[in-house]
């Protein structure tokens, strides 16, 4: 199982990705620069979180247009495993990998806690081994993660599945105040109809490591080693979260 | 050379010396001495920057002395951009304490983010990644809407800075008083971590070698901020020119760019342009390496067109560096920097001469001996007075105070107010995350990171208090150390050195000077009896507004260490039925106390005192348990005393533990016995089986101690031997009082 991350000039989680998939996981790790075209030999790709270009305008909405932003829209339509979490949901928002939009948190305010969500879909390559309905910790930290999406699009995301995570109480319960940022149908983390990319606002990378008070992070990179592990012994290298 | 005849025909007659290059007359005389001529305005632009309080501690400087700075960890004590000490498996820590006061007041987003971004450079500059941020704020009362907003927007502005930049914001504190409602202050800390060898320091050396801007264009922002700073305030609005922007996506390309550049080896110095922005890095750094440097300020980079040499030279635009790099290795100097697009110029020399020259291509614009900016500054013995106030606000008659009604209610008053409560909504706005370092984060005694790939970790507190060190400065300052230290060891950690910011009013003040003197004699006496050095420091004078100073408010960062860093130890209540011990003893102290000032609205009497070898005790005493994992939790008593910590203990347990506890007061009132501030005091608990040693180790420490009671329930309930009535709430209603004490003056 090969990773590559990408690495914005702003990027400030690349390196916490890294430690876990590479320290942790002890699988091989390549950071990919924003300037490149290309990618190398990987079978998963991670964007990770910070503030890509500065983020002065709408989150992500610079990064999009990088010269690497075009070979992960490649990647992805061929099927490889994309993980967009933070900064990297709203990058893959803003480039149209995924639907819909991320706006300021309803406070407008810089939000850093740990949240309680809910596996929605668990038959997707980074969720596979969570329980149905488990509820995982997970710390957030943004000020723009108050997802939205029109009415149609929403009916879109849940006949299709593709809502994979949703902010809970600890107990598992949709309620208002266990959501952070007034996303819109406590949509935390979402994958597009193939199911090979997830985007998600909370950090698993950050509860990865028991030393820092939890791992309900841990699996997501598991499943997709899993994943990434089957797929390069058999084919296609994705399959439908749906099935 | 210059030609001297050509610099004073070229000004063609004496400067008027503009208010906005303020020296005084004998500063004035001393610049002709040492100049052997008039300056010209650009040159006395320089003095008066280079001069000014902020940039030559001259008031400061001789009291500085008296800190002990050398120490087995030390390897680089005050006089850099940071302080460094060894913390073993070849790594070093790198960090500084500073305050961003003044800007922050005029301008409070901006000021306090540029305020992050200073200290940010303080310490890449070093060689060292930033790994933890903390700050210490002071604000007016909070029922005033400035204050709100002030507080608001200097929050916003950490928050900005330090959560682009991808350095979580760890810890911090934030005290409350009429005082700062015109002076508030923001003092900003730096942690960062290098392996020893990486370590770059500030000086220019090698005639020749080219000197390299790097970083963001200079524009007019800043204009004056270090003479600002040296100032009083009038009306903020007035100074807001002087306030720089924050840019922290750039400050962030600069990181990366020059850690990656000085692992090259090709960096001989390097320091970054803060305060006094070109001229002092410049001048600092020939100082340092008792060179030259020659510069062509029409080489620099700059944001608009029409800027003078002397706006160059005393701008203080963020985001910029000043580097000495070998010569020869210019273009791979500037490969990086392109590679993170950022704007690279080489603006001049290294010369042999010791002068600082600046040109505008071939002419001469200023020439001064850069001694004259530094070694020569002028130092004042300024004129020490005690305040006639002194004894009158030391005086309290203690008869005269009426012990509250209800204890319950009183301790409810103390949870709610904003300098105790809960500072979530604030650090809420931190990331205090990225960099997956943070065992224990905001809100406990001190911040744990870890350092990855080894088992050490970093304990950091920031503390100060200001009452204490109004009603009695040599106290007050040695507590502030006693406190911090007393943090580190709740959390495992043991103090290794120290970080100072001294903010203060107008030194010209016999008055100020007076507990200035006091506050940095107490400190010293509390860092050798602790063998806690300084390593790395600030000035921040002239916190007053329109006659009106702030308290004396020395604010100490103290680092910890951790080694074999397992389960992290923190104040809150783990298990039931587990036994709690306080180490140390309580006496009848309530001068100064949270609860005086809350309850009776008096901020006077004598301030808790401090017995070094009861503090030493204490805290050995802690720190062998801590380490041998027999604590469940530990936590410090401070404001609000006993009752405070013992409620704080059950509000942080994460399953929500209360407590029942029997006090014997003794022969003391029962709201000192509560709420007074004892020093050297720290609340444990203990599993049962744990006990026998625990009791061994504070004997071993010869420090009294006594068995308050057990963990348990959903209350606190605190049963005064012998009186009526006691303290009884419920966990629930502690934690939602506490939790909203702050937070509501905001939603």
């Amino acid at each position: 199982m090969r990773f590559g991350i990408v690495v914005f000039p702003g990027s400030n989680c690349d390196h916490d990705c890294r430690y876990v998939t590479e320290g942790l996981l002890k699988e091989p790790t390549a950071l990919i620069w924003h300037k490149e075209t290309t990618l190398p030999d990987i079978d998963a790709l991670i964007i990770p979180g910070g503030f890509s270009y500065g983020d002065y305008l709408r989150a992500g909405a610079i990064a999009r247009f990088s010269p690497v932003m075009r070979a992960v829209v490649d990647f992805a339509a061929k099927g490889g495993f994309v993980l967009g979490i933070c900064n990297g949901f709203q990058i893959l928002v803003e480039s149209g990998l995924l639907p819909g939009a991320l706006r300021r948190n309803r406070s407008l305010k810089f939000i850093c806690k740990s949240v309680f969500v809910r596996v929605e879909n668990h038959r997707t390559p980074f969720t596979s081994l969570y329980q149905p309905g488990q509820v995982l910790s997970l710390p957030i930290a943004h000020a723009e993660g108050n997802y939205y999406i029109d009415e149609s699009g929403l009916a879109r995301l849940k006949e299709r599945n593709q809502i994979v995570f949703r902010y809970v109480t600890k107990e598992g319960a949709l309620s208002d105040d266990a959501n952070p940022n007034g996303s819109i149908d406590h949509i935390a983390g979402l994958c597009n109809e193939a199911g090979n990319v997830l985007g998600m606002m909370p950090h698993p990378e950050r509860v990865a490591d028991p030393l820092l008070g939890g791992e309900d992070g841990m699996k997501l990179f598991e499943s997709l080693r899993r994943r990434g592990t089957l797929a390069a012994k058999e084919q296609p290298a994705y399959s439908n979260p749906r099935v | 050379m210059a030609d001297v005849k050509q610099l004073a025909q070229n000004q063609g007659r004496p400067p008027e010396r503009p208010s906005s290059h303020p020296v005084t007359d004998e500063e004035y005389q001393k610049i002709i001495e040492l100049m052997g001529r008039e300056p010209n305005s650009t040159e006395l632009a320089i003095f008066s920057a280079m001069w000014s309080e902020h940039c030559s501690y001259k008031s400061s400087k001789v009291h500085l002395k008296r800190f002990p700075t050398k120490g087995e960890h030390v390897v680089q004590g005050p006089g850099e951009n940071a302080g460094v000490v060894d913390i073993g498996g070849g790594w070093v820590a790198v960090f500084k304490i500073e305050s961003h006061n003044h800007p922050s007041f005029i301008e409070p987003f901006q000021g306090a983010a540029t305020g992050v971004g200073g200290i940010l450079r303080d310490i890449f500059t070093m060689g060292a990644r930033p790994v933890a941020l903390l700050n210490s704020l002071r604000f007016g009362p909070l029922d005033v809407p400035k204050n709100r907003y002030l507080m608001e927007q200097v929050i916003a502005g950490i928050a900005g800075y330090g959560n682009c930049m991808g350095v979580p914001t760890v810890g911090g504190e934030i005290y409350f008083n009429e005082i700062y409602s015109k002076n508030p202050l923001v003092n900003v800390f730096c942690l960062g971590i290098a392996k020893k060898e990486e370590i770059v320091t500030a000086a220019a050396g090698g005639v020749g070698n080219p000197v390299i801007y790097v970083g963001s264009k200079t524009g007019r922002d800043g204009i004056h901020g270090a003479t600002m700073a040296s100032a009083e305030l009038g009306q903020s609005e007035e100074k807001r020119h002087t306030v720089q922007v924050g840019d922290p996506f750039t400050e962030k390309l600069l990181l990366e760019a020059c850690l990656e550049v000085m692992r090259t080896g090709h960096v001989i110095g390097i320091q970054d342009m803060g305060a006094a922005g070109l001229t002092s890095s410049s001048s600092e750094m020939a100082h340092r390496g008792g060179t030259g440097i020659e510069i062509d300020v029409s080489k620099v980079p700059s944001r608009e067109p029409g800027m003078t040499p002397e706006e160059f030279m005393i701008s203080e635009s963020q985001e910029r560096m000043l580097l000495v790099a070998k010569k020869g290795k210019e273009a791979e100097v500037e490969a990086i920097f392109k590679k993170w697009d950022l704007d690279i110029a080489v603006i001049g020399k290294v010369t042999g001469d010791r002068l600082l020259t600046i040109k505008e291509r071939d002419r001469i614009v200023a020439q001064i001996p850069v001694a004259a900016l530094t070694s020569e500054a002028p130092v004042y013995e300024r004129p020490i007075a005690t305040p006639k106030f002194q004894e009158l606000i030391q005086s309290l008659n203690i008869e005269a105070i009426q012990e509250p009604k209800s204890y319950s209610e009183a301790l409810r008053t103390l949870l709610a107010s904003p300098t105790i409560a809960s500072k979530e909504w604030v650090y809420r706005q931190y990331d205090h995350m990225v960099q997956t370092n943070t065992v224990i984060g905001p809100g406990g005694d001190a911040a744990v990171v870890r350092i990855k790939g080894t088992d050490l970790a970093l304990a950091i507190t920031v503390d100060g208090n200001s009452t204490y060190c109004l009603l009695n400065p040599y106290y007050g300052g040695a507590i502030a150390i006693a406190e911090a230290a007393r943090n580190l060891v709740c959390v495992g950690a043991k103090p290794i050195a120290l970080s100072d910011c001294l903010n203060f009013g107008n030194p010209e003040r016999p008055e100020t000077m007076w507990s200035f003197a006091l506050c940095v004699e107490g400190m010293s006496e509390a860092c050798d009896q602790f063998k806690i050095p300084v390593v790395s420091g600030n000035v921040s004078l002239y916190n007053e507004t329109r006659g009106l100073g702030i308290y004396p408010t020395p604010i100490v960062g103290v680092i910890g260490l951790i080694e074999g860093m397992k389960e992290p130890l923190t104040a809150g209540f783990k298990r039931t039925n587990e036994t709690i011990v306080l180490i140390g003893d309580t006496l009848e102290e309530l001068g100064g106390s949270e609860y005086l000032k809350l309850l009776h609205s008096q901020e006077r009497g004598y301030p808790p005192m401090l017995h070094f070898e009861k503090e030493k005790g204490v805290q050995r005493a802690v720190l062998t348990a801590a380490r041998e994992g027999i604590l469940s939790s530990a936590h410090d008593c401070s404001e609000g005393g006993l009752a405070v910590a013992l409620a704080e203990s059950c509000i942080l347990s994460p399953a929500s533990v209360g407590a029942m506890i029997a006090l014997d007061p003794g022969t003391i009132r029962a709201d000192a016995c509560l709420f007074g501030e004892s020093q050297s005091r720290i609340v444990v608990s203990v599993p049962e089986k744990h006990l026998p040693r625990l009791k061994a180790l504070i004997e071993e420490a010869s420090v009294p101690y006594s068995v308050l009671g057990t963990t348990g329930g959903n209350s606190l309930d605190i049963r005064l031997e012998g009186r009526e009535p006691s303290i009884h709430l419920s966990v629930s209603e502690m934690k939602e009082v506490y939790s909203k004490g702050l937070k509501k003056y905001f939603d």
